[in-house]
C-alpha cells in the first residue's frame, strides 16, 4: 500500500510524502519507541500516537519509510522537516490508534505476525 | 541473460528510445497482450456488437463459431462505423467482420507484432497459440503500456545491481595493512531533542562506505538503544566512539556515572529505573540492553557505582 492509498483508506492527510513512494506490506503500531526498534521490520508502516523527535529517529534507525500519526495529532514542522530530511513520509490520521490500525487491516494491510511471549520484571 | 547484461551495461550510455527498441525483441507478445478476452458468437447482429462495445469499452471483439468455439474473424469499430452508415444495425456479424485475420503468436518477440501492425494498418491482432487457439488481443497501446512496464522494471533492476555492487565493497576503495575509521560523538544528558544523532550519522557513513543495509540497521538500532541510555541515565551524558574495520564494526559508550548498580538485573527485560521524562519520550520501558544485545554480535557492560559505566557492541561484517 503506498502513502496516498493509506491517506484514502483512514481519511487522513499525507503531510510529507516519503522521498521514495514506497509500497508497504506490514504495518505496526506501538507509542513505545523500544517496542519499534525491538519487533519492526524494515520497510513498514509505522503507526504511533506519540510526537518527539525520538519518533522520527526511531523510523530512521529502523529503515521505516512511512510514519502515520494517530489520534489526530498534527506534528509540529521541527519533526516534519526532520522527517523530510530524512526521507520518511508522515501521515496523520483523525481515528484512533484502534480504529486507525482497524481500517487499513480491513483494507488488507498485514500485521507482523505473532511475537514470542517474554517474561519481563 | 547474457542479452540482459548487455542491455544493462548499455543503459548509462544509449538513449532510451534504443533501450525500448531492444525491449520490443526480448518482450514476448503473451506479455503485453490483453489477455482476457470476450468472445460473440457468429449468430449475433452488429447492434449487439454495438451493445457490447459500448457497455465493455472495447473496440475489438473476434467472433467464435457458436458450436466449436473456432475462431471465424474479428469485428471492430471500423466495421460498426461501417454498418451504421450503410443503416444495417440487425445485419448478422458475418456480413461486416474482418476474416482475413491478422494474427499474432503469443510466443513471438513484441517486434514481430509491431512490424505486422505497421505494414497492415490494421488497429489490433488477434494473438493464437502455437495451436490456434485464441489467446488475447493486442493493440498499439498494449505495447506502449507493456513497453512502459518492463522500462521501469528494467530501471529497478539496473538500480539493484549498482546498489548490490556498491555493498558487496564494504572499505574496498580503501588499502592498507590495518585499516579503520574512527567516529567519535558527544551525547549531552538529558537532550531528548538533538538525541539520536549520533546514531543517525554512524549509520550514514555505514551506508556511505557500503555497508549493507541489514548491518547498517542493525548496528544504529543498537547504537540508537546506548545513545537513549546516556540521554536517560547519566549525569553528564557521555561518548559514542564507533571503530569501524573491513571485517568488524566497534561501537563503545562510555560515561562518568552514575554507575549501575546491579548490571545483570539492568539487562534482564522489563527492568528500568527511567524518568517519566524519558518514558513520555517513549523509552524506560526496560528494553534498551535488550535490543542492543539482540542486534550486536556481542555485547558486554562494565560498570561501577558513582565511577561510570562502559558499554562495548561487536558487530561483525558478514562476508559476501
Amino acid at each position: 500500500m503506498k502513502a496516498n492509498e493509506i491517506a484514502a483508506v483512514i481519511d487522513g492527510e499525507v503531510l510529507v510524502s516519503p522521498a521514495v513512494d514506497v509500497e508497504v506490506e506490514y504495518a505496526f503500531a506501538a507509542d513505545l519507541m523500544s517496542d519499534i526498534l525491538a519487533f519492526a521490520r524494515p520497510q513498514i508502516l509505522m503507526l504511533t500516537g506519540l510526537i518527539n523527535p525520538q519518533t522520527i529517529r526511531t523510523a530512521e534507525m529502523s529503515d521505516i519509510p512511512l510514519i502515520l500519526f494517530v489520534r489526530g495529532k498534527r506534528p509540529p514542522k521541527l519533526l516534519l522537516n526532520m522527517a523530510q530530511a530524512a526521507g520518511i513520509g508522515v501521515l496523520l490520521s483523525a481515528h484512533s490508534m484502534y480504529e486507525t490500525s482497524g481500517l487499513l487491516y480491513q483494507a488488507g494491510l498485514s500485521g507482523i505476525g505473532k511475537l514470542s511471549v517474554v517474561q519481563q520484571r | 541473460m547474457s542479452q540482459n547484461f548487455s542491455l544493462f551495461t548499455r543503459m548509462n550510455k544509449d538513449l532510451p528510445l534504443s533501450i525500448l527498441h531492444e525491449l520490443t525483441y526480448e518482450i514476448q507478445v503473451s506479455e503485453v497482450m490483453s489477455p482476457q478476452i470476450s468472445t460473440l458468437p457468429s449468430t449475433i447482429s452488429m447492434r449487439d456488437v454495438k451493445n457490447v462495445m459500448r457497455s465493455q469499452r472495447i473496440s475489438g471483439i473476434p467472433i467464435v463459431s457458436a458450436e466449436q468455439q473456432k475462431l471465424l474473424g474479428l469485428v471492430s469499430v471500423e466495421d460498426l462505423i461501417r454498418a451504421l452508415e450503410q443503416n444495417k444495425l440487425d445485419a448478422a456479424v458475418t456480413e461486416f467482420m474482418a476474416t482475413n485475420l491478422i494474427t499474432a503468436l503469443d510466443e513471438e518477440p513484441v517486434v514481430e507484432a509491431l512490424k505486422r501492425l505497421e505494414r497492415t494498418g490494421f488497429g489490433r491482432l488477434v494473438v493464437v497459440d502455437k495451436k490456434g487457439n485464441l489467446a488475447g488481443i493486442l493493440t498499439k497501446g498494449d505495447i506502449m503500456a507493456g513497453l512502459l512496464r518492463a522500462l521501469e522494471k528494467t530501471y529497478h533492476r539496473v538500480e539493484q545491481l549498482q546498489q548490490d555492487e556498491q555493498s558487496h565493497h564494504f572499505f574496498a576503495a580503501l588499502n592498507s595493512d590495518e585499516t579503520s575509521l574512527t567516529l567519535r560523538y558527544r551525547v549531552r544528558a538529558g537532550d531528548f531533542i538533538k538525541g539520536g544523532q549520533a546514531s543517525s550519522n554512524i549509520k550514514k557513513a555505514l551506508q556511505h562506505i557500503g555497508a549493507t543495509p541489514q548491518l547498517a540497521r542493525r548496528v544504529a538500532i543498537a547504537t540508537y538503544e546506548i545513545e537513549i541510555n546516556l540521554i536517560i541515565h547519566t549525569d553528564d551524558g557521555g561518548y559514542i566512539v564507533a571503530e569501524v574495520r573491513p571485517a568488524q564494526i566497534k561501537v563503545v559508550a562510555h560515561d562518568d556515572g552514575p554507575g549501575i548498580a546491579d548490571v545483570s538485573l539492568a539487562r534482564q527485560p522489563g527492568y528500568s529505573t527511567a524518568s517519566s521524562k524519558a518514558r513520555e519520550m517513549g523509552f524506560g520501558a526496560g528494553m534498551g540492553l535488550v535490543n542492543a544485545e539482540r542486534c550486536a554480535d556481542e555485547l558486554h557492560v562494565w560498570s561501577a557505582l558513582t565511577v561510570g559505566t562502559r558499554v562495548e557492541m561487536i558487530f561483525n561484517v558478514a562476508v559476501p
